[in-house]
């Protein structure tokens, strides 16, 4: 089984850019890939690339030929759709590919165009990630969702909205010097509690925002890296995918989630680590209360104990456990289906000490990377880690 | 689309049709799990010997959430209270027939068809009781 290597990353900026097309934002970000890993596009074997809404975004369908187009790649493209998941689908699929000696170099990526659908045209975009006939139909949103997961969280464990605002603004105050971020303002906890609510108890600053957004990774095998000298430090040494009931109300857990605890075990077991031995993760906190359910779910706090984690200090940069210095998707942006190869190239710049934010950590050696869809029906965890 | 030029969904639109009339139901199987249908086998175990079970007369809210901006589909509807409620063997999702300051995590409701103030829908309803 090939060792895999990242050996470029790229991103363009998240943000507000509703007249890009998908072709173009990916073209940026893919080539951005190709040219920090130093492969010639002509090079790669296969593209895997993530997307959730195209069809209604902009009337595309059949993504992965287009993709590969634009960056110049003449290889077989594969798109995957998980919902919020779909690059972190596209890193696993890439990863057996490299290991089971498939393929050399492969390109991965994603890409999401939401802002030219409006506000209320996202949010109905968005919900399709949920049961069409007994959840959207209902009058359930996406932000609707994490809040039923919040108020069952906040009965089964205890924990405030303040709990929630402390994620915010830590996240917020990571992406200050991310010039990929789509926010790089300080919020305070106040503030976050003075905005409106989205879906009670969630506001405004407990969710991430509506973004457009590429990502991409060039992977390849270490005797690839090797015969081409390529400085590619970072490995992916451990993938895990889970998955749960795609309702909400089908779970066992509203306050818990599974699909992230298998995803997760499964990484451990094939990266040969636990918890314990994670310098800094990037996790899915699509909501604010979605990061608490990733921290527990990934084995960092025991089930109620996560919610106050942020406010302690204990996952800033400074505390024990640094999660989403990036700025996470709640600051960093969250075009969906960008969102898991976005994490691996924070990840990858962080472990590198290419980040902006590398000079406040402790000199990271194992990094994650969680990624998660819909109610976290899918999801991926992914362990990286560097050789010094 | 309104509900009267939607197409039907059969199995969705059948229990509907039953709770209009009093006699909602849900897919049960032999070990005691509950769906909702269509359904040809159980989500929780893989059985395909799934009989119809009549809805319990009530349930209790187990979640809840205040939804202030929601699809164009409810646009006109917010803000409404969607909740999950536990019926015994199946939970449902509905919209809670009831001022968002009236719900709560433990009361209990019955299950009834509403319609969305925006489309005219037929939509799952949590009546309180």
């Amino acid at each position: 089984m090939s060792e895999v290597r990242i050996a470029g990353v790229g991103l363009t900026p998240f943000g507000r850019m509703p007249d890009r097309t998908g072709r173009d934002l990916f073209a940026e970000a893919g080539l951005a890939a190709l040219d920090d890993a130093g492969v010639a596009p002509p090079t790669v074997e296969h593209l895997f690339f993530g997307n959730f809404m195209g069809e209604l975004a902009e009337h595309q369908g059949h993504q992965g030929p287009l993709m590969a187009e634009a960056v110049g790649v003449n290889a077989p493209a594969t798109r995957l759709e998980t919902a919020c998941a779909s690059s972190g689908v596209a890193v696993r699929e890439a990863v057996k590919t490299v290991r089971n000696g498939e393929a050399d170099v492969v390109l991965v990526g994603g890409m999401e165009r939401m802002t030219n659908m409006g506000t209320a045209g996202a949010t109905d975009g968005l919900s399709i990630a949920a049961d069409d006939l007994y959840e959207i139909r209902a009058g359930m949103t996406f932000p609707g969702a994490y809040a039923l997961m919040a108020t069952a969280y906040f009965e089964e464990y205890g924990g405030s909205v303040e709990d929630l605002a402390h994620v915010a603004v830590k996240n917020h105050d990571n992406a200050l010097p991310n010039e990929y971020a789509q926010f790089r303002n300080a919020i305070t906890v106040e503030q976050a509690l003075d905005a409106p609510r989205i879906a009670d108890p969630l506001g405004l600053f407990d969710s991430c925002p509506i973004s457009d957004g590429a990502s991409a990774a060039v992977l390849v095998s270490e005797e690839f890296a090797e015969r081409e000298g390529l400085d590619a430090a970072v490995s992916v040494t451990g993938s895990g995918q889970g998955g749960d009931k795609l309702a909400l109300h089908d779970r066992e857990w509203l306050a818990r989630s599974p699909a992230t605890e298998k995803a997760a075990e499964m990484a451990y077991d094939d990266a040969g680590i636990g918890p314990d031995d994670v310098d800094l993760a990037e996790v899915h906190d699509c909501f604010t209360i979605a990061e608490v359910l990733a921290i527990e779910a990934l084995g960092f706090y025991d089930y109620g104990e996560g919610v106050g984690a942020a406010r302690d200090g204990e996952t800033t940069r400074d505390g024990r456990l640094p999660i989403n210095v990036s700025g996470g998707l709640k600051a960093k942006g969250h075009p969906v289906g960008a969102t898991g190869v976005a994490q691996i190239a924070s990840l990858t710049k962080l472990l590198r000490g290419t980040h902006p934010r590398s000079s406040d950590l402790d000199d990271p050696r194992v990094g994650l990377a969680h990624n998660a869809g819909g109610t976290v029906a899918s999801a991926t965890v992914h362990v990286l880690e560097v050789e010094r | 689309m309104s509900a009267d030029d939607a197409p039907r969904e059969d199995g969705f639109d059948d229990l509907l049709d039953a709770v209009e009339d009093g006699s909602g139901y849900y897919c049960s199987c032999e070990n005691g799990h509950g769906s909702l249908p269509p359904r040809r086998v159980c989500p929780h175990c893989g059985s395909q010997a799934l009989t119809e079970t009549s809805l319990p007369d009530s349930g209790r809210v187990e979640t809840f959430t205040v939804v202030r901006v929601a699809t164009p589909q409810f646009a006109d509807d917010v803000p409404y209270v969607t909740a999950v409620a536990d019926f015994g063997e199946v939970r449902l999702t509905g919209i809670v027939d009831a001022a968002p300051d009236e719900v709560s995590v433990g009361m209990t409701v019955g299950v009834s068809v509403g319609r969305s103030e925006t489309t005219g829908d037929r939509v799952l309803t949590l009546d309180p009781r």
